[in-house]
């Protein structure tokens, strides 16, 4: 029997229906289950209370990363560290006590395998093509890169999920996002993604799961694929989802957690088949081409207020829609910022390269490339470079790129979240003025009164050499 | 959790349109590790305000809130459905939520009821001087000076609220067909 054409998004969602309820909501399997400190204190409270055990173990994994300072974490004899705040540490502690009693396997805050939960979970292979995928975080979207169905769920999900390793859900609609062309000279995929969610608008994927397709996308690395996945939920998606290929395969072939020997032979062979079908049908579809993409950074308060480096700062009555009007003029009185001002204008005095959206090695060599052989401007208050793990900050010392980095003047710190969210000591200061590399630009995110310009790597160390935001393609030309 | 089918008491007259979670409980209060005693720093922002309704002792206790559109926008985390539920509410009625927000609460015991912004309006009016009363049963929104409201509300959540089932043990009830997948598909 031949069946109708299929997405990848309906295929994996169709191999994963336990049972399926007459209005369509489907109790779902999901192979796997990532947990961080914040989102699951009160889940193993609740199971406790119950008396449930967790069903699968072998399917969850549990790092820290929200709350830990991002300062040494060992003494000069490998003892722990104490963490300063008593709630942070409240959090870590009843972690380490919830993965110990419930037998979930974890990955020490002091191991060299710690890290971002979804940097780890990529790297170790545990994240897989063609899985369930959640966590009770919503850049949980990030893992779609590798070509699972990954999203954020909350707490109480994060329980129904450790007792009975399932989901009651009712499918999401499906969007083609479709790039062709390549993106040009000094243009990364941070700045695509950046691009797409200032056309589409931060609400412009609400009830869909994006499946990003087209030459732009084929070209990238999976590093490049987890930056853009990372951020379909800042365009409101609930995931983002790409077609498992050789470059997935070359990446994910001998992590710890990925199948081994013949098994990863059948698993090749059946991730093959998860590409959408020929004629498929998606309930939307949106184009651009590659070419159209400039260097990207953030003016505003939302991810979708964007505009190339080379722009001015946007007239608020230059929108249409009189809601985003005057969205635009309270992110700029927030911003400190003036319409028609140059954005290469902005003065900076902080900069922090991190956060699961773009803290990979590849997101640290695309910053050193722009640092080698220069030093952070003067009027920089705080250069950090916080690595998104432990193995990637090894193999970024391997490399030399730690050098250059705390050469030029940077920071060079232990793998966490750090200034992507105002939870642990890392903090832009009120008024403060951040060229970031992470995800949210919203009011208060890195700090309270916090500025926030989000942009790629490569911009950021710009903005650190000039000490203001700075089109980055000018300091590599030369 | 506990079984819901009447809820009956004084109901605090909020009606604020877009209440995002961060003002239902703020960010700093994310820290918690247990579900309990976020109530008393719910609305804080709100209760900074003279003369606001939550400091109000003829609503102290009240099971019940009323808001205006578009209730509980904002983040995922479920603080903000614990922190009402650690204030004792256990239903909310606005003209709209966000459809997080009534999952989260409808997690915790809370009824999301929905009704028109005209019957909204007149229920903000009423409160002040009148318990209201939320039937699950038969659905309706009532008050002793006359007025009667019926809503809608999901199947499948109104029988879990008024059975006081959580869905984790509707789930573990399909154990043998969760069982029967990892089988076929060798998970
Ligand atoms: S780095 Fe930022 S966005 Fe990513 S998981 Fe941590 S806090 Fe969330």
């Amino acid at each position: 029997m031949s069946r109708a054409p299929r997405t990848l998004y309906e295929k994996i969602w169709d191999s994963h229906v336990v049972e399926r309820a007459e209005d369509g909501t489907c109790l779902l399997y999901i192979d796997r289950h990532l947990v961080h400190e914040v989102t699951s204190p009160q889940a193993f409270e609740g199971l406790r209370l119950a008396g449930r055990p967790v069903r699968r173990p072998d399917l969850t994994l549990a790092v820290a990363d929200h709350n830990l300072p991002t300062t040494k974490r060992v003494d000069a004899n490998g003892m722990r560290l104490p963490i300063a705040d008593p709630e942070s540490a409240g959090q870590l502690a009843a972690l380490e006590a919830n993965v110990a009693e419930f037998g979930v396997p974890y990955l020490d805050a002091d191991a060299a395998e710690q890290g971002i939960v979804h940097v780890v979970g990529p790297e170790q292979g545990f994240t897989l093509p063609g899985t369930i995928l959640v966590c009770g975080d919503s850049h949980t979207a990030a893992h779609g890169a590798l070509g699972a169905l990954a999203f954020g769920i909350g707490t109480s999900e994060v329980e129904h999920v450790l007792a009975t390793q399932s989901l009651q859900l009712k499918p999401s609609k499906t969007m083609e996002v479709r790039v062709d062309g390549s993106l040009g000279f000094g243009v990364s995929p941070k700045d695509l993604i950046l691009f797409i969610i200032g056309r589409i608008g931060a609400g412009g994927g609400t009830g869909h799961v994006i499946e990003y397709r087209g030459e732009a996308f084929a070209a990238m690395s999976v590093e490049g694929r987890l930056t853009i996945a990372n951020m379909s939920i800042e365009a409101g998606a609930r995931s983002g989802l790409f077609a498992p290929d050789d470059k997935t395969f070359a990446y994910l072939k001998g992590r710890p957690m990925a199948p081994h020997g013949e098994e990863w032979e059948r698993a090749v062979a059946a991730w093959r088949d998860l590409a959408t079908d020929a004629g498929a049908r998606f309930d939307r579809s949106i184009r651009f081409d590659a070419r159209e993409v400039a260097p990207i950074v953030s003016w505003g308060t939302s991810p979708e207020d964007v505009a190339p480096i080379t722009a001015s700062v946007p007239e608020p009555d230059s929108f249409a829609d009189p809601e985003r009007r005057a969205a635009a003029r309270k992110a700029l009185a927030y911003m400190g910022l003036v319409a028609g001002q140059k954005l290469q204008d902005v003065a900076v005095e902080h900069i922090f390269i991190g956060s699961c959206t773009n803290s990979r090695i590849e997101d640290l060599r695309a910053a050193a490339d722009v640092m080698r052989g220069r030093k952070v401007s003067a009027s920089i208050r705080q250069a950090l470079v916080v690595p998104g793990s432990g193995l990637v900050k090894r193999q970024a010392e391997a490399e030399g790129l730690d050098r250059i980095f705390t050469e030029a003047g940077f920071d060079w710190r232990e793998p966490g979240c750090s200034m992507c969210l105002a939870m642990n000591p890392d903090k832009v200061p009120p008024q403060g003025r951040c060229a970031s590399t992470s995800n949210r630009n919203f009011v208060g995110r890195q700090g309270p009164g916090a500025r926030t310009h989000l942009l790629s790597p490569a911009m950021a160390a710009a903005a650190a050499v000039t000490g203001r935001l700075a089109d980055v393609r000018e300091l590599i030309r030369s | 959790m506990k079984a819901v089918t009447r809820i009956q008491g004084r109901a605090i007259p909020f009606g604020r349109r877009n209440v995002d979670t961060d003002v239902i409980i703020g960010a700093g209060h994310l820290k918690t590790i247990t579900r309990i005693g976020l109530g008393r720093h719910a609305f804080e922002t709100v209760r900074a305000e003279p003369g606001n309704v939550f400091d109000d002792p003829a609503f102290a206790g009240a099971p019940i809130l009323i808001a205006g559109d578009n209730f509980g926008c904002g983040s995922s985390r479920e603080h903000a459905a614990w922190a009402l539920a650690d204030m004792g509410i256990e239903a909310v009625i606005a003209p709209g939520f966000s459809d997080i927000f009534a999952g989260n609460a409808f997690r915790n015991g809370i009824a999301a009821i929905v009704l028109p912004q005209r019957a909204v309006d007149r229920l903000l009016v009423v409160a002040a001087d009148h318990m209201l009363t939320v039937d699950l049963h038969i659905m309706t929104v009532a008050s002793p000076a006359g007025d009667l409201y019926h809503f809608e509300m999901d199947a499948f959540r109104r029988e879990c609220l008024m059975a006081g089932h959580d869905e984790i043990a509707l789930t573990l009830a399909r154990e043998p067909a969760i069982r029967a997948y990892e089988l076929r598909t060798g998970t």
